[in-house]
């Protein structure tokens, strides 16, 4: 913005002349010579700047020389030249994704469904339970009693992936002629949920089990430690609260849906928008250790689909970039889109 | 009327009681089957009859795990992994939490959102792991051979726990800090002794954090690190599951303990470290998880 004339010179009424305002001249100076002050404000307290810089490095190395090595979905894939010496191939790998309707491209239809799909369900069984969770954790009034509770359910999320995924590859194995199925998958077949040649399979090979393993282990995994947030919301609650609403003769349920869910509303909106937010971000991890050949049709999510094709030995790195490109777009979408939502809807936002 | 409220809470008191216990006994019951599988007798694991106790008690399992190399080359690097790793992070994140947090810094909205974008957006697996293979070639240049500092180095930093860090830091009321500095104290002694302690807790959490992760790190362990002798614990567990499981439907299996017993006394051992010191740090994690409101 171009400063008038007018608002340099102020009138000096004493001497009857117009004279330039100081302070705009300070101001002035300042926007003439802006990186020489900067550099002059850095340089004076160079110290403070200095602690940024291990931070500022390690970010840009390899969090985003990354997003620029992601731009190799726009050239010619070829694993020896570095991306700056790649030609240029313009949307070709894309179109072949969403377009060619050949074997890669259904697979990468099927991986994207099914990435949508497993963190759909992961938001519709996974968020709500930590929640009604931490409204138990509240009725406990036994300090000792909840301790006991709360480490309990914590406890799963401290295990690694990999031994998550071990117990779950262990408790559902399929049977063989010497040995036994897994002990989860006998007491499921055991009270008649599963048929018992199903389960003797092994679960973990059937590609309808798969969404349900994988929301189960993840509540198993998440739920209690997810609660913590929740509970801390509904233990500010001020008793005198819960009082006034005794008075009016409000029962359980309505002390709940009157009192203590305004209390939280705010809480659970954050949560479901970091949810939301991160509703492309599969952990692919867990995938990677759980599924098999004989599942992809359920299993396979788009960071696995990019990990097979681009790590292993298959359709290149190109291939795979453009496929998390449009993952991770779309994701970063969702984040923003949910952000803006909850500030117009809801005064609350989390960025 | 007033029955009636009491009815309600005594049937919602009950239900919560019921329901807590039957998740709390779901969470545990995985690694109680663990153990008791891991120390009991072929016969009893292979048809299934272990529910809860072990029977036929064998310690033969672990005996074979203990006494080999590998496992205890893997744990020492996993330890390595974890005490570096932690180091390291608390090193970047610390500094650049405590620059973030002064109001004087320049260009301070641009420094949060370079920070706070790769939470939005990650390029994925593919181009870092191609971005990973390029930084251990230049590693390897500058005579870096051991693919463990690259691991250290280069991965596990985590945007989130620099804004709690930032956000703690924040939360110091800005006159202990001109008091210290009236005295002379200098950007580090400030960060030292006035900051350092009074955001202890949340330098636990983060510390807790970050170990946590790099105990448990996998993937790019994997990925990564090409000498099988520098793998992780948790790479080991995994290559050990997938060569022992079908080990008995070839035949030859003569020991007195199922192949599974290996896999779950391995599951035990990694976990034994996490299950001392959780009891001491699980209320720190509480305390950090409520932190977390995060606002620009």
């Amino acid at each position: 913005m171009k400063a008038k004339a007018a608002d340099f010179l102020i009138f000096d009424k004493e001497a009857g002349v117009y004279k330039v305002d100081p302070e705009q001249a300070v101001r002035d100076d300042v926007e003439k010579h802006y990186w020489r002050h900067v550099l002059l404000t850095v340089a004076k307290d160079w110290r403070l700047y200095l602690m940024l810089v291990p931070m500022l490095l390690v970010f840009l190395f390899w969090r985003y020389f990354p997003m620029y090595e992601l731009l190799g979905c726009f050239k010619v894939s070829d694993n020896v030249l570095p991306v700056s010496k790649q030609l240029f191939s313009g949307f070709s790998y894309f179109k072949r994704l969403l377009f060619a309707g050949d074997g890669l491209s259904t697979d990468f239809w099927r991986a994207m469904r099914n990435t949508f799909l497993l963190s759909f369900y992961g938001l519709c069984f996974g968020f709500p339970i930590p929640i009604i969770l931490a409204l138990f954790f509240n009725e406990v009034r036994s300090n000792i009693a909840r301790s006991v509770f709360q480490v309990l359910t914590y406890l799963p999320k401290f295990m690694s992936t990999v031994v998550m995924a071990s117990l779950v590859m262990m408790l559902v194995k399929q049977g063989s002629l010497t040995t036994g199925m897994g002990i989860v998958s006998q007491f499921l077949s055991n009270i008649g949920l599963i048929d018992k040649t199903v389960a003797n399979a092994g679960l973990l090979n059937n590609p309808s089990f798969f969404r349900s393993i994988y929301q189960i282990s993840g509540i198993w995994e998440g739920a209690g430690y997810d609660s913590i947030v929740f509970f801390a919301a509904i233990i500010a609650i001020s008793p005198t609260s819960y009082e006034a609403a005794q008075i009016d003769g409000a029962d359980k349920w309505a002390q709940m849906r009157y009192v203590v869910l305004p209390s939280i509303l705010s809480t659970i909106v954050i949560m479901l928008i970091t949810r939301i937010g991160s509703l492309l971000n599969v952990g692919y991890e867990k995938v990677l250790l759980l599924y098999n050949t004989k599942t992809y049709m359920t299993a396979d999510v788009v960071s696995t689909f990019a990990h097979r094709n681009g790590m292993g030995s298959g359709a290149g790195t190109g291939i795979a970039a453009a496929a998390e490109m449009m993952n991770n777009v779309i994701g970063m979408l969702l984040v923003i889109g949910a952000n803006t939502i909850a500030r117009k809807a809801a005064d609350t936002s989390l960025y | 009327m007033k029955r009636k409220l009491e009815i309600s809470e005594l049937i919602f008191k009950i239900l919560s009681y019921t329901l807590l216990c039957v998740f709390a006994l779901c969470c545990l019951y995985p690694f109680v089957y663990a153990i008791s599988a891991s120390i009991s007798g072929r016969s009893a694991v292979e048809y299934g009859s272990v529910v809860l106790f072990p029977k036929d008690i064998q310690f033969d399992a672990f005996k074979r795990m203990f006494s080999d190399n590998m496992f205890w080359n893997a744990y020492s690097n996993t330890l390595f992994l974890t005490l570096f790793g932690t180091i390291w992070a608390m090193f970047v994140s610390i500094l650049g939490a405590y620059a973030l947090s002064k109001k004087r810094l320049l260009f301070r909205k641009f420094f949060n959102f370079f920070l706070v974008f790769t939470m939005w957006f990650s390029a994925g697996i593919v181009p870092q792991y191609l971005n990973y293979l390029a930084t251990k070639d230049v590693f390897n240049g500058i005579g870096i051979t051991d693919d463990k500092w690259l691991v250290v180095i280069a991965m596990g930093m985590a945007a989130m726990n620099i804004i709690l860090l930032r956000n703690a830091f924040e939360g110091v009321p800005s006159e202990i800090e001109e008091a210290a500095i009236v005295d002379g104290a200098s950007e580090m002694q400030v960060l030292k002794q006035v900051y350092l302690p009074m955001t202890k807790s949340t330098i636990a959490t983060v510390a807790l954090f970050f170990a946590i992760s790099r105990w448990n790190g996998y993937f790019w362990a994997r990925q990564m690190i090409s000498n099988t002798n520098e793998q992780p614990l948790q790479v080991y567990i995994r290559n050990i599951l997938e060569t022992y499981t079908d080990l008995e439907q070839l035949g030859g299996w003569s020991y007195n303990y199922a192949p599974d017993s290996i896999i779950f006394a391995l599951i035990v051992c990694s976990i034994i470290p996490i299950l001392i010191i959780y009891p001491f740090i699980q209320k720190y994690f509480a305390k950090g998880t409520n932190a977390g409101g995060v606002k620009e």
